[in-house]
């Protein structure tokens, strides 16, 4: 029955998305509050419909239904409680829907919070939303349904992937599409203000949060998926440039350039077109890389299945395009810039910097991902960039992003003074170059981790700086040092959020720095009792043992981590799951401050007498997850509600 | 200077920059795709390659101490020995795709820096001979047979 039901209850969704669309279309160009409010129960009732579809489709997995085909894909009866909930959005079916859901989510809190404040582009921004929604649920209908019947049905079914079976799978999809759903909303809010004529900058300080909100979970996807590619793949890497992580990347690196070009705005009403452009290019990058990591377009180590999908995301990003660019080009006037950057040496052009760098970033990124496309259609032949390619080019860039990071915030609006430059600039400046000569005489190399780090010192002097200031300022009126602090953070809690951002940022670059520059790694066979060394570590093979899990076999090793004296035993080991032909490795790690210790079982003998191990000894690599807890921080402190003045 | 020329000038140099970089970036670290065919075709000494094709049945040696792995990779019309330092990655087996990337040596074999196996994120039905395999495997361990 579930098949049935569930699918009859996408298409009931889908007819009422696309009334809901045409009635929102219909009641913004006559004003009939009538038809709006038909809209509006649409969207709640999609919203409804999609939960119980959601619902519906995790009963299933719960009760091993395997008479519907996704569930019998996915998993199997001695799959874990946990992750047959995990596994409803395991694979592209289940990942479809919880997109539509967060989207109808979105949707129903617009209804709930903007319906009274914004009348002239509530109708609008519904119609975007629905017709986003009414995409997402014809995809669900036609070309990848999670409701399509199994028959026979199978006694058991195949399971989950077992590089799934981690608490990273529950939570790396959730936060990536509530950040990819959540650009929609300023997105949607952008296309009313292009419909409706008013391109000033309402429609940019009623998406504030949500943007902050979007780019946070988009942030935190990314570093979610970093966490999961450490810990379970087993490489010992984070960071792959896998089309499908670019895929991520790109709308990230847009959406933070969006995030810094509405300040411009809001202060001085310049790059209204700028703006418009940025926020399309980030919504419409979201779609691109649902388009190239679910058509197979790009072979990458994890793509996904090929099929009708693809066409399907091809033809609505061509259609968001043509209708945004037309839109564009009909309110082309009013978009015109108002004002003018006055100097170059100013925050204006500062912040225009960091765009300008952020967009040559995703340039870079999109530019090297479909590179084989690229040279297959010019020159016939199908060549790749790897990793050395985008490091090499986005690092510069990145460094000089980070140095604006320190510039842009502090420097003074339209034109700096000398000043002003001496006043907030001298002792960050002479701190970072302190910083450089200390690392360099300490015998920090190479010199790309030394100018790294003496860019973060000169950029947490200027955050310092600020912050400190301020106190003393609020101490002068008769304050305590805490109170003083924070009611500084709470008063002014969207710079300050900021400047903890950019810590966060700083934090992690720290870490990449040094993982890229001083992780060591080996790979040997040991018999039992022989050890390896690496890094001033020994690390002594003790043996192996074997044992049975619910849902597979396990063979363990164990190896005795010293340096002089005992730190550890770890445990990696091989995992046999019956749906594989081949054994999958689970890493174990110490992890640590300044040093990750991270072994990896790659083969042993039969008898148990030997073991061949990668070793590795991971610098700095705890930062980039402490800088993720940072940036969790200070994008919290954003989106506090602003405080009211006292009268 | 005026202010318009300042702006524009600044922007020419960093495309420019961006231009070279780029271009810099792609003529160092250009990767070839090759099938075996077109490899044995035309093997170039110290190209950068990325060969894909099926692991041969038959072909696949390890020896741990050497961390020495050889297999053969073929796509049916020809193929390309290829030997590499390590461990086989996870999925990686005889009669499986699999993406290497390396270079071919004048020793006549392909030298692979980089092991891929092919997988997707559904799976095949369990062969019975491999769980039994398994189940063999784990009385090994524990000292039944």
């Amino acid at each position: 029955m579930i098949p049935e039901i569930g699918r009859a209850a996408s298409l009931v969704a889908l007819v009422l998305a696309l009334g809901g669309a045409v009635a929102a279309t219909a009641g913004g160009r006559t004003g009939r509050s009538a038809l709006v409010e038909a809209a509006q129960r649409a969207g709640v009732g999609v919203f409804v419909l999609i939960s119980f579809c959601f619902a519906l489709l995790t009963y299933a997995f719960l009760t091993f239904d395997f008479s519907v085909r996704y569930v019998a894909s996915n998993t199997n009866l001695g799959t874990p409680f946990y992750y047959r909930i995990t596994g409803v959005w395991g694979a592209l079916e289940g990942s479809i829907i919880l997109w539509a859901w967060m989207l109808a989510l979105y949707t129903l809190i617009i209804v709930l919070r903007h319906r009274e404040t914004t009348r002239e582009f509530y109708p609008w921004v519904l119609a975007v939303m629905l017709s986003v929604l009414a995409f997402f649920l014809l995809v669900m209908t036609v070309a990848a349904s999670p409701f399509e019947r199994l028959a026979p049905v199978p006694a058991d079914g195949r399971g989950l992937n077992p590089l799934l079976e981690d608490t990273g799978m529950i939570t790396h999809p959730v936060a990536l599409y509530l950040g990819f759903t959540g650009l929609t909303v300023p997105f949607a809010f952008a296309i009313a203000a292009l419909v409706t004529g008013r391109v000033g900058d309402a429609w940019i300080t009623m998406t504030r949060r949500w943007t902050i909100i979007a780019w946070y979970f988009l942030s935190l996807g990314l570093l979610i998926g970093g966490w999961w590619s450490y810990h379970v793949l087993g490489w010992g890497g984070y960071w792959a440039w896998d089309p499908v992580e670019n895929a991520a990347f790109m709308p990230w690196l847009a959406a933070t350039a969006f995030l810094h070009s509405v300040m411009i705005q809001e202060r001085r009403r310049m790059l209204k077109l700028w703006n418009i452009s940025l926020i399309i290019l980030s919504f419409t990058l979201t779609l691109f890389g649902t388009f190239l990591t679910r058509s197979g377009i790009i072979a990458s180590v994890h793509a996904f299945t090929q099929g009708a999908i693809g066409i399907l995301f091809l033809s609505f990003l061509a259609l968001v395009v043509l209708v945004a660019l037309g839109l564009v080009a009909l309110r082309w006037d009013a978009l015109r810039a108002q004002g003018e950057l006055d100097s170059v040496v100013s925050r204006e052009s500062a912040f225009l910097l960091n765009n300008v760098l952020l967009i040559a970033a995703t340039f870079t990124v999109f530019f090297g991902t479909v590179f084989p496309l690229l040279s297959e259609a010019v020159r016939g032949v199908k060549v790749s960039v790897g990793a050395p390619f985008f490091n090499q080019v986005n690092i510069p860039l990145f460094l000089s992003l980070i140095f604006l990071m320190g510039v842009g915030p502090l420097i003074a609006w339209r034109r700096a003074s000398t000043d002003n430059l001496r006043r907030n600039f001298l002792w960050p400046v002479a701190l970072g170059f302190l910083a450089a000569l200390v690392a360099f005489g300490a015998g920090v190399r190479p010199t790309l981790a030394v100018l790294t780090f003496a860019t973060t010192v000169f950029v947490s002097a200027t955050i310092a700086l600020d912050f400190g200031r301020a106190t003393r300022a609020r101490r002068r009126t008769g304050e305590r040092l805490l109170p003083a602090m924070g009611g500084l953070l709470l008063r002014h809690n969207r710079r300050y959020g900021g400047f903890l951002v950019h810590f966060g940022v700083l934090v992690i670059a720290v870490g990449v720095t040094g993982s890229h520059a001083w992780s060591v790694q080996t790979e040997t066979t040991l018999k039992r009792g022989e050890h390896a060394e690496l890094a001033g570590y020994r690390v002594r093979f003790d043996g192996l043992s074997a044992s049975e899990e619910s849902n597979h076999a396990k063979v363990t090793g164990a190896f005795t981590v010293s340096n002089g004296r005992v730190l550890d035993v770890l445990r990696p080991a091989k995992k046999f799951y019956p749906q594989q032909q081949s054994p999958i490795a689970a890493v174990d790690y110490r992890l640590g401050l300044t040093e990750d210790i991270y072994l990896v079982l790659g083969d042993f003998a039969r008898d148990g007498t030997e073991a061949t191990i990668k070793l590795q000894v991971n610098r700095l690599v705890s930062w980039i997850w402490i800088g993720g807890v940072v940036i969790t921080l200070g994008a919290l402190l954003a989106i506090l509600p602003e405080a009211r003045r006292p009268a | 200077m005026n202010r318009n020329a300042k702006f524009i000038a600044g922007g020419i140099v960093i495309l420019g920059a961006l231009a070279y970089m780029i271009y810099a970036g792609v003529t160092q670290s250009a990767v070839y795709f090759v099938t075996p065919e077109e490899l044995q075709a035309a093997p170039v000494t110290g190209k950068a390659y990325r060969l894909g094709g099926l692991v041969a049945p038959g072909s696949l040696t390890w020896e741990p101490r050497a961390l020495d792995l050889r297999f053969s990779l073929t796509d049916g019309k020809a193929t390309v020995p290829v030997r590499h330092k390590g461990t086989a990655p996870d999925l990686f087996g005889e009669g499986r795709g699999a993406v290497v990337e390396g270079s071919w040596t004048p020793e006549g074999y392909f030298k692979a820096t980089l092991i891929m196996a092919k997988h997707s994120e559904e799976y095949k039905a369990p062969h019975d001979e491999t769980g039994a395999g398994y189940k063999e495997l784990i009385k090994t361990l524990k000292g039944e047979q």
